[in-house]
């Protein structure tokens, strides 16, 4: 092959769908291709004139429009266009024209045809209006393995299942003769075949899966308490009951062991238990630092240790980057270990200072509650108390137990919250029923000065006491905001102050950072407006969910966003939140301190694109943002 | 919109002024026709009779040939041809499958210096054809076809000087500089220029593709820089001229 046809091949070979082709492949088209250069304003393709050949940017940039003369799409270096009239009738029907001096290759026809019928990824993107952010996306997601792979696959043997009324002392043999650390206790009460946990055994009996009995519950519930080996399995068993789906990936079975600290999980065809996921299972699949991480921090008996291990989570970030994680994972993982410092620092100052006096709740707000977290993140907690709260009797406890876990956050790294937002602040740690209150007092009279700073009180997760407090929150907020469009408007009105950095004709803007160098700020400009305006649509329909994924999967069941914007923002949202990722892993490895500060002319030209491309699906969201939630004027308020 | 009234007048201006050039230069085909009839080379006969174009040919019909060729220097009578590429096109399209390259024996042995200016080691060269063994088949490439090189002086005067050597004749045919065109663009005046402060610009191959947007390629090779002259003219034909323009406004 000539080196001018490498050339092209070269830079075509970066490019979806060319970048599926073999070798072969895609010799064949370098070798083929024929070249014209565009001045800006000139046409590529007029309406109805035949089209014979597939067109590629190889540099510049050109408008499609339609029939009536409205912009349908801009398309840059390594965009191809006029394949699908070539599929049709060959005909042009979305006119093309060069709004920067452009340089085209074309692809003949027939070449086209046989690729297609060569390559079946080549085909599927042609075929389905391929589109390069969720090609990329999707590769990055191929080339993890814990996040591809199911959890069955881990599943060796059926469950150890025993009815509930059995003695406990005939499950302990049948344990010791089945050599298993966990049975699933069935019974046969219940509301037929379609209530809760129900479901049909093998042999066609309809069973509820009632709970679970380990070997420590043998030694903690039974021995101990010095009960029987005659009492009935259900009265000893856990009944708080976490499962999986059994098409789950190993990783997020892996995060609801984690965050929920137990170490079996029953796992489930549809509703019957096929088998029990044990944490070991999942340590032998996979030893990786990380979940080393988390679990030595709760087996770490003071401050002490915990800084010393805290020492290990910007690595152990380092080391999910590079072991290809997508940023979901990333984001949870390091969420999972910021609340795991939380629980085991609130263990530590419980066991201090004495057990607390009122039941209370502890949460985590803003990225960590979305699971969304970098290595990058302030500490963000509230407390909820109980409603039997008396500032005089309980608040000292409170407060020196708040103070505990702060300051012992920021002993590992994790920095005081800039704007006061932690349980140590008096405002920040009230009985539930003044939370309400707050809730209420945001949704009910937005100012949108106000939500500004109390935004992040809409993303908030649960960490450790009472679970039910946090529910009574969230169920609050599903309730109230879908209701009040004013409080949507004002939370879409602050969603849009911050702008994605592109200029006109997708030029980035650039700021300067702390050292005068030109850069993008992939937070600001990025993600949290993505998060922000997620965050808007997803209070509209009520969603209770929080990680921005999450909330779009839940916004994709109403029709809220028009078709395709869904996946759109969720392959920008990845797209971004990975640049940002491996941004900071980069520093990481070459010992500087991260920061979420992109320099462009560090970024490969193919990424620069997908850049410029996930930053305008953020734009188009904004301008759809501004139009579904701006806020009724008063004439409309009247009626 | 006076911006484009004022780009559209330049554009005529400029014509105005060729034409007045483009009579000097009308008379090659009455060149090419006597070298054909009085060469003694069967290979130059061949080529001098494909002729060439009417002057009046508008640029857009004409058939063209990017021409690119990497010397061991820059002196015609020391230093000599190691490689040659061509690439055929016309305004409307190039296609990459056309495109023809040789490595070429030189006279004298290299100069280390220029070998790794062109990524050709002293063996690749050795074992390569001489200038007489490859000479017809590259004026077949040229037959009929308008040459377009960048920078008239290296590729004029080394196949002159090979042909003076190899075939004892002179091969001057006309060219399409999109050098020159480039330098009209941008030096015309160049005491103005310097008055009212701009630097003067690159008219290297590569500069001069920037300024239409036009991709970087990796530079030093001849095929590659005759593909890269190819859209350079593309390029050029487009943001200065017209597709009619006459081709006697173009060539030297």
């Amino acid at each position: 092959m000539d080196i001018e046809q490498l050339e092209i091949r070269q830079h075509m070979a970066q490019f979806a769908p060319f970048e599926y082709l073999g070798d072969e492949l895609l010799d064949q088209v370098a070798t083929r291709v024929e070249i014209s250069y565009y001045q800006a304003g000139t046409d590529i393709l007029t309406l109805d004139q035949d089209v014979n050949e597939l067109c590629y940017v190889r540099s510049g940039a050109v408008e499609v429009s339609r029939r009536s003369g409205q912009l349908f799409d801009r398309l840059v270096e390594g965009d191809i266009f006029g394949y699908s009239d070539i599929m049709r009738n060959r005909r042009v029907r979305f006119p093309v024209r060069a709004i920067e001096d452009t340089l085209i290759y074309f692809v003949p026809a027939e070449l086209f045809d046989s690729l297609r019928a060569n390559n079946d990824d080549f085909a599927d993107f042609v075929e389905t209006g391929g589109d390069r952010l969720k090609a990329t996306i999707d590769q990055q997601r191929n080339d993890n393995q814990m996040s591809s792979t199911r959890v069955r696959r881990l599943i060796r043997r059926k469950p150890t299942m025993v009815d509930i009324q059995t003695p406990v002392g005939q499950v302990a043999r049948l344990m010791r003769e089945n050599n298993v650390t966990c049975v699933l206790v069935l019974s046969e009460e219940g509301e037929g075949a379609n209530g809760p946990r129900h479901f049909t055994t093998q042999e066609g009996q309809v069973r509820r899966l009632a709970g679970l009995l380990t070997d420590r519950d043998c030694c903690v519930r039974a021995l101990a308490e010095n009960l029987s080996g005659d009492t009935p399995v259900g009265e000893v068993m856990s009944t708080s009951l976490m499962t999986a789906q059994s098409d789950a990936s190993i990783y997020e079975a892996m995060m609801t062991m984690l965050n929920h600290n137990i170490q079996h999980l029953p796992i489930l065809y549809r509703r019957r238990p096929i088998g029990v996921l044990q944490l070991s299972d999942v340590m032998r699949y996979e030893t990786r630092s990380s979940l080393y991480l988390v679990s030595s921090i709760f087996t770490q008996s003071g401050l002490a240790g915990l800084v010393r291990l805290s020492g290990d989570v910007p690595l152990a970030f380092a080391r999910l980057v590079d072991e290809g994680a997508d940023a979901q994972m990333i984001g949870r993982t390091m969420a999972t270990i910021c609340r795991s410092f939380i629980r085991k620092l609130l263990e530590l100052g419980e066991a201090e200072l004495g057990p607390p006096p009122i039941p209370y709740c502890f949460m985590v707000l803003g990225s960590c509650a979305r699971d969304e977290q970098t290595v990058l993140a302030d500490q963000d907690h509230a407390m909820v108390l109980d409603d039997s709260f008396v500032p005089e009797e309980h608040d000292e406890y409170f407060q020196s137990l708040a103070r505990f876990v702060s300051d012992g956050l920021a002993a590992c790294s994790y920095p005081l919250c800039k704007g006061d937002v932690m349980a140590t602040n008096q405002r920040w740690r009230q009985p539930l029923s003044v939370w309400q209150g707050y809730f209420r007092d945001w949704i009910e009279n937005p100012d949108p000065e106000a939500l500004l700073h109390s935004a992040i009180f809409f993303d908030l997760g649960y960490v450790h006491g009472e679970l039910n407090m946090i529910e009574k929150l969230q169920a609050l907020i599903c309730e109230l905001a879908p209701q009040n469009p004013f409080f949507l408007a004002a939370m879409a009105r602050n969603a849009l102050n911050r702008t994605p950095p592109l200029g006109l004709f997708r030029t980035f803007i650039l700021e300067k950072d702390g050292q005068h160098n030109d850069a993008i700020d992939l937070k600001r400009r990025g993600t949290a407006p993505l998060v922000d305006l997620v965050r808007v649509h997803a209070l509209a329909c009520g969603s209770g969910s929080h990680n921005t994924i999450d909330r779009l999967k839940d916004i994709a069941e109403t029709r809220l966003l028009p078709e395709g914007v869904n996946d759109r923002l969720r392959y920008a949202f990845e797209f971004i939140s990975m640049v940002r990722i491996r941004h900071q892993s980069l520093a990481i490895e070459s010992n500087e301190s991260p920061d979420n500060r992109l320099r462009p002319d560090n970024v490969e030209s193919h990424e620069r694109h997908n850049l410029k491309d996930a930053f305008e699906v953020l734009s188009h969201a904004q301008k759809f943002l501004k139009f579904r939630y701006h806020a009724p004027s008063r004439k409309e308020r009247r009626r | 919109m006076i911006q484009q009234w004022r780009q559209r007048l330049q554009k005529h201006i400029r014509r105005w002024q060729w034409h007045r050039r483009s009579r000097l230069v009308s008379e090659w085909p009455a060149y090419l026709a006597d070298r054909q009839s009085n060469t003694r080379d069967d290979r130059l006969a061949r080529y001098f009779g494909a002729g060439t174009m009417d002057a009046q040919t508008p640029i857009s019909e004409v058939p063209l040939v990017a021409l690119d060729i990497e010397t061991t220097g820059l002196d015609p009578a020391r230093d000599s041809i190691v490689s040659i590429g061509v690439q055929p096109f016309t305004l409307g399209r190039i296609r990459v499958a056309d495109s023809r390259y040789w490595t070429v024996k030189p006279r004298r042995a290299l100069s280390g210096r220029s070998v790794v200016y062109h990524r050709l080691t002293h063996s690749d060269l050795a074992e390569a054809p001489s200038f007489d063994e490859i000479i017809g088949e590259v004026l077949e490439q040229l037959a009929g076809r308008l040459v377009v090189v960048h920078y008239t002086r290296i590729e004029r005067e080394f196949l002159d000087a090979a042909a003076r050597h190899y075939l004892k004749e002179s091969l001057l045919f006309p060219l399409i500089d999109t050098m020159a065109i480039e330098a009209y663009q941008h030096r015309r005046l160049p005491w103005f220029q310097r008055l009212i402060g701009r630097r003067p610009v690159s008219l290297r191959l590569h500069p001069s593709r920037e300024r239409y947007n036009l991709p970087p390629y990796q530079a030093h090779h001849a095929l590659v820089d005759a593909l890269a002259t190819a859209e350079l003219l593309q390029a050029q034909i487009a943001r200065h001229y017209e597709p009619d323009t006459p081709v006697g406004v173009l060539w030297e």
